[in-house]
């Protein structure tokens, strides 16, 4: 419960002070999002198992982010930093999608 | 046991608030507002803000190529705009110039009226003496000097191809100049230089002294402006065929 409410007061929060992100941030910031995108996905699957845990998704949440901002910058420093962000995406989406579908499939049964 | 993870979600939207639970709210949160952010950034105006540089690099690099095919492209046109309009101008001079031409020639072949200073010589002839072949050297005096415009009596235009013949009765005082028969006196209008021609005529030996030996007189009167409007017959070209 005070985890929606978490999540809905950070979206209005947002939408009120409407801050623009610091050049050095942003080409992180889109790939951060996606990251912790995963990690919320993967704590709801684990918490219909009855797996959840709160340890383990504020480190798989915090290093998430951390690790996709890091392969995102070290492909920068490479050169082929919008391939690797690309990349990137297209690995957390196909998590994001195998986490929907599991849940899809605990809440549903189909 | 059916719907056990519905009971979870059930069960946890009815726990108890924890420091667990705050910790995951605080995260969520960071995640809603980085969310937020990031779209309306997206959002915002300038299409290029989320642009990475590499990215911005290639698009400018792609730009200034098109930018300088365009520009390559424009001298190429302009150069075909130049060749065009000189060679438009150039045909216009040459239409120009063959309509100079033109007018030149049919004024010279008696295909046009003509106005312009010159000499009115008037032939007095009371004798019937004078004839054709006087006539014509006179003209051929006249042509001499430059005459452009030649008419005999208001009505024959003398040209390249005019012929002189006396008239079928030596006493009558009547030539034939193509096919028309011109009485006297006879009355010569000459466009041309109005001192050069009165001096063909007037020179010893000449017209003057000619037709006075033959009991005839001439008059040479020099005006600013003088009309020939008589026009050659039209002849049509037969045998001949132009070398281009």
């Amino acid at each position: 419960m005070i985890a929606l409410l978490g999540l809905v007061a950070g979206i209005v929060f947002g939408l009120i002070v409407e801050p623009s992100v610091p050049g050095a941030l942003q080409p992180y910031l889109p790939i951060a999002v996606v990251a912790a995108l995963d990690a919320t996905f993967g704590a709801l699957r684990a918490f219909l198992d009855g797996v959840f845990n709160e340890r383990v998704f504020v480190i798989s949440f915090v290093s998430n982010v951390i690790v996709a901002a890091l392969i995102v910058y070290l492909g920068d420093q490479l050169g082929v930093g919008s391939q690797l962000s690309t990349g990137v995406v297209v690995v957390l989406g196909i998590r994001i999608f195998s986490n929907v579908a599991a849940i899809r499939r605990r809440l549903l049964h189909a | 046991m059916p719907d056990r993870p519905l009971d979870r979600v059930r069960r946890g939207f009815a726990a108890r608030p924890s420091r667990n639970q705050a910790v995951v709210a605080v995260l969520l949160a960071l995640l809603g507002f980085a969310g937020t952010v990031q779209v309306s950034e997206v959002r915002s105006d300038d299409a290029y803000v989320g642009t990475r540089r590499d990215d911005l690099v290639q698009l400018l690099q792609s730009l200034s190529v098109a930018q300088t095919r365009a520009s390559d492209q424009l001298a190429e046109l302009e150069q075909t705009r130049d060749a065009l309009q000189l060679s438009s101008q150039q045909r216009q001079v040459a239409l120009e110039e063959s309509q100079d031409r033109l007018e030149a020639l049919r004024l010279l072949s008696g295909r046009s009226s003509a106005i312009g200073p010159g000499v009115t010589i008037t032939i007095e002839d009371p004798d019937g003496t004078v004839a054709a072949a006087t006539l014509l050297n006179a003209i051929e005096e006249l042509r001499d000097s430059g005459a452009e415009a030649i008419e005999i009596n208001d009505s024959a235009r003398v040209v390249a191809q005019t012929w002189f013949a006396d008239g079928a009765d030596p006493a009558d005082a009547t030539l034939v100049v193509d096919s028309r028969a011109v009485s006297a006196p006879y009355v010569v209008e000459v466009i041309g230089d109005p001192d050069t021609l009165a001096e063909a005529v007037a020179f010893p030996g000449g017209l003057t002294d000619e037709v006075e030996a033959l009991g005839g007189t001439v008059t040479i009167a020099k005006s600013d402006e003088l009309q020939v409007e008589s026009l050659a017959p039209e002849r049509a070209v037969t045998f001949g065929q132009p070398i281009t």
